[in-house]
């Protein structure tokens, strides 16, 4: 029985590494590195590292994203007077912070008051481009489908919602959210207090709902296919081709259990759908507050969503009802 | 018979784990079994007590029907129907459904000759759940410490609940949970494109193979994790996420009473830094 769990390789094989598929003709990268194998991947999947192919669009994104780091690093270390130890100690703490609202669209604010910011936030966003151009070749020299690069796509979608589209939008950089681990989460909560609680947006809901159901989709299709290993399910293109008794026992389960099924290439239609509408449905719930709609839970007392709570405390006047507030 | 053309050889007899034969049967498309009774009689009886409840309470619109634990005053003691008996008998309902479905999905996973992992991994979306409506509450000495039945009412605890500990993002439980739903995504999403891309390929190119999968990813990031070691990552991805949400919400009240950012205290004060 325990043999079949299948949680870790028992066994692993050291044959001749693996070259890759031959690339498209006339493709002057070639790919670096020889390959060699570290025992630790092999117990979770495949063994062999490397080669890879840079490629240019790959040497510009790292080099643009090593400068946007680089940016972001040195602006934190400068803040604590260049002291490595409280470097490493706020690390958490620290941040590179957008222009202020009052420097509105300026493109070259002074550097130390959100000029950095807008430079990091250029180097990264080019890198995250290249990175997308890379990955949308790569498939292609491949002759591949692009599934790959327009997933990224979406999450490039979000990422710029937040840091450019936005801001533009609202009409100033201040909008963004800062460079930080603990102060992206301070921006996070103060944007969705700011606008009333975020959890009405629906928007967010459907995004939170893609998200929890990637989870949910990402354990049953793994969950389907490691219960069926012993049969060869994770040869999953074939079994799309030429279903197998893998796939026909996974497809089984979910009909019996649930009374529908998908198949294998369908469960990675959902699949990729799920995934894909979780930063799309957040980038547009992301774009409309604020631009749109100024306090989502107004919005949701309006269409009639907010539940309504027996009296148990003094009435207190909402401040943002009041005259002069925001409407 | 609701039947896919190569089904009728795997409907065989045996591999229940309670009731012999006595259930050991289909249903249209759907496997019955003794837990395909227990799980329609919890379902069926806990969403009929959600209707009741709206209905006694006069709220037809579904955004809007919110049945809410007892007050705290109850401690860990039944409550009257209308002031969170329901919640508690709702509470119970769902476990049963739960947890007879994950059973149900075992007694099926036997009968196909398949391994457990996926009601091993629908359990650890239960332990969220118990989590949420029976441990903690039980640590903190109330039900009125578990969350309502109503779509929106629920976010108004989890807003509500949040803020209590003055912000939730720092708890660090949740930032792993956070963390793992955000890179089950990613994982999902790099998984679910990359066959796809293998199965459709360009107009006139034929299907591709798990060989140009895995150039795809060597290609690109140097590394391949491989046909069966994606699903091994997927697997784990989304259950952490599960677990630490459980974990997250535990630490909340019972083990930690303050705001989270103050808990990152003792990293600022480690004696490593020499006293600074």
């Amino acid at each position: 029985m325990a043999e079949y769990q299948n949680i870790f390789n028992r066994v692993q094989v050291r044959g001749p590494s693996y070259a890759g598929v031959p690339l498209r003709e006339g493709s002057w990268w070639a790919r670096a590195g020889k390959p060699f194998y570290l025992y630790t991947f092999g117990k979770l999947g495949d063994a062999q590292v490397g080669p890879i192919l840079l490629g240019w669009t790959g040497v510009a994104s790292l080099i643009c994203g090593f400068v946007a780091i680089e940016i972001i690093g040195l602006n934190m270390w400068a803040s604590v007077n260049w002291d490595p130890i409280q470097f490493a100690r706020k690390l958490p703490w620290l941040a590179l912070e957008p222009p202020p609202p009052a420097m509105g669209l300026r493109l070259f604010p002074p550097l130390a008051e959100g000029g950095w910011w807008l430079m990091a936030g250029f180097f990264l966003t080019t890198s995250i481009l290249l990175w997308w151009v890379r990955i949308y070749r790569l498939a292609r020299s491949l002759r591949m489908g692009t599934h790959v690069a327009w997933a990224f796509a979406a999450a490039i979608w979000l990422y710029l919602v937040l840091g450019f589209i936005r801001p533009i939008l609202m009409g100033s950089w201040g909008e963004a959210p800062p460079f930080g681990i603990f102060p992206h989460l301070d921006w996070t909560a103060a944007f969705s207090l700011r606008y009333g609680n975020l959890f009405y947006n629906p928007f967010h809901m459907l995004s939170i709902v893609f998200l929890y159901g990637s989870a949910v989709l990402f354990a049953m299709h793994a969950g389907a296919v490691l219960a069926t290993a012993r049969f060869g399910s994770e040869r999953e293109v074939e079994q799309a081709v030429d279903r197998g008794t893998a796939f026909e026992r996974g497809m089984l389960f979910w009909r019996w259990t649930m009374g529908f099924n998908a198949t294998a290439e369908s469960i990675h239609r959902w699949a990729w759908w799920f995934a894909v509408l979780c930063p799309i449905c957040g980038g547009i719930g992301i774009l409309l507050t604020g631009t749109v709609v100024d306090n989502w839970f107004l919005w949701a007392v309006k269409h009639h969503v907010a539940p309504s709570y027996p009296q148990v405390l003094p009435v207190v006047t909402d401040p943002a009802l009041l005259s002069g507030g925001p409407q | 018979m609701s039947m896919l053309s190569f089904e009728p050889k795997y409907r065989v007899r045996g591999g229940t784990l309670v009731g012999g034969d006595l259930f050991d049967f289909w249903v249209g498309p759907f496997y019955v079994g003794f837990f395909g009774v227990t799980t329609i009689f919890f379902a069926g009886f806990g969403t009929a007590l959600i209707a009741w409840g709206a209905a006694i309470q006069g709220v037809g619109n579904p955004w809007r029907i919110n049945i809410a634990p007892p007050d705290l005053s109850y401690g860990l003691s039944w409550a009257p129907l209308r002031e969170g008996g329901l919640w508690q008998l709702i509470t119970i309902c769902a476990i049963g459904a739960f947890v007879s479905w994950a059973l149900r999905q075992a007694e099926i996973a036997r009968k196909l000759g398949m391994g457990y992992h996926v009601p091993v991994a629908f359990s650890f979306a239960i332990f969220a759940y118990v989590s949420l409506v029976v441990i903690r509450p039980l640590l903190l000495g109330a039900w009125g410490n578990g969350f309502p039945y109503g779509i929106l009412s629920h976010l108004d605890w989890v807003s509500n609940t949040g803020y209590q500990y003055l912000h939730f993002h720092y708890n660090p439980a949740h930032m792993l949970a956070i963390t793992f739903f955000f890179t089950n995504v990613l994982a999902l999403s790099l998984h679910a494109s990359l066959v796809l891309s293998a199965i459709n390929p360009p107009r006139g190119e034929l299907v591709k193979t798990a060989e140009h999968e895995n150039t795809f990813f060597r290609d690109t990031i140097g590394w391949s994790i491989g046909t069966l070691g994606i699903h091994r990552l997927g697997l784990f991805l989304a259950v952490s996420a599960s677990f630490w949400s459980g974990i997250c919400i535990i630490l909340s009240g019972p083990f930690w009473t303050r705001g989270w950012p103050e808990w990152w205290g003792w990293w600022l004060n480690l004696p490593f830094w020499n006293g600074q």
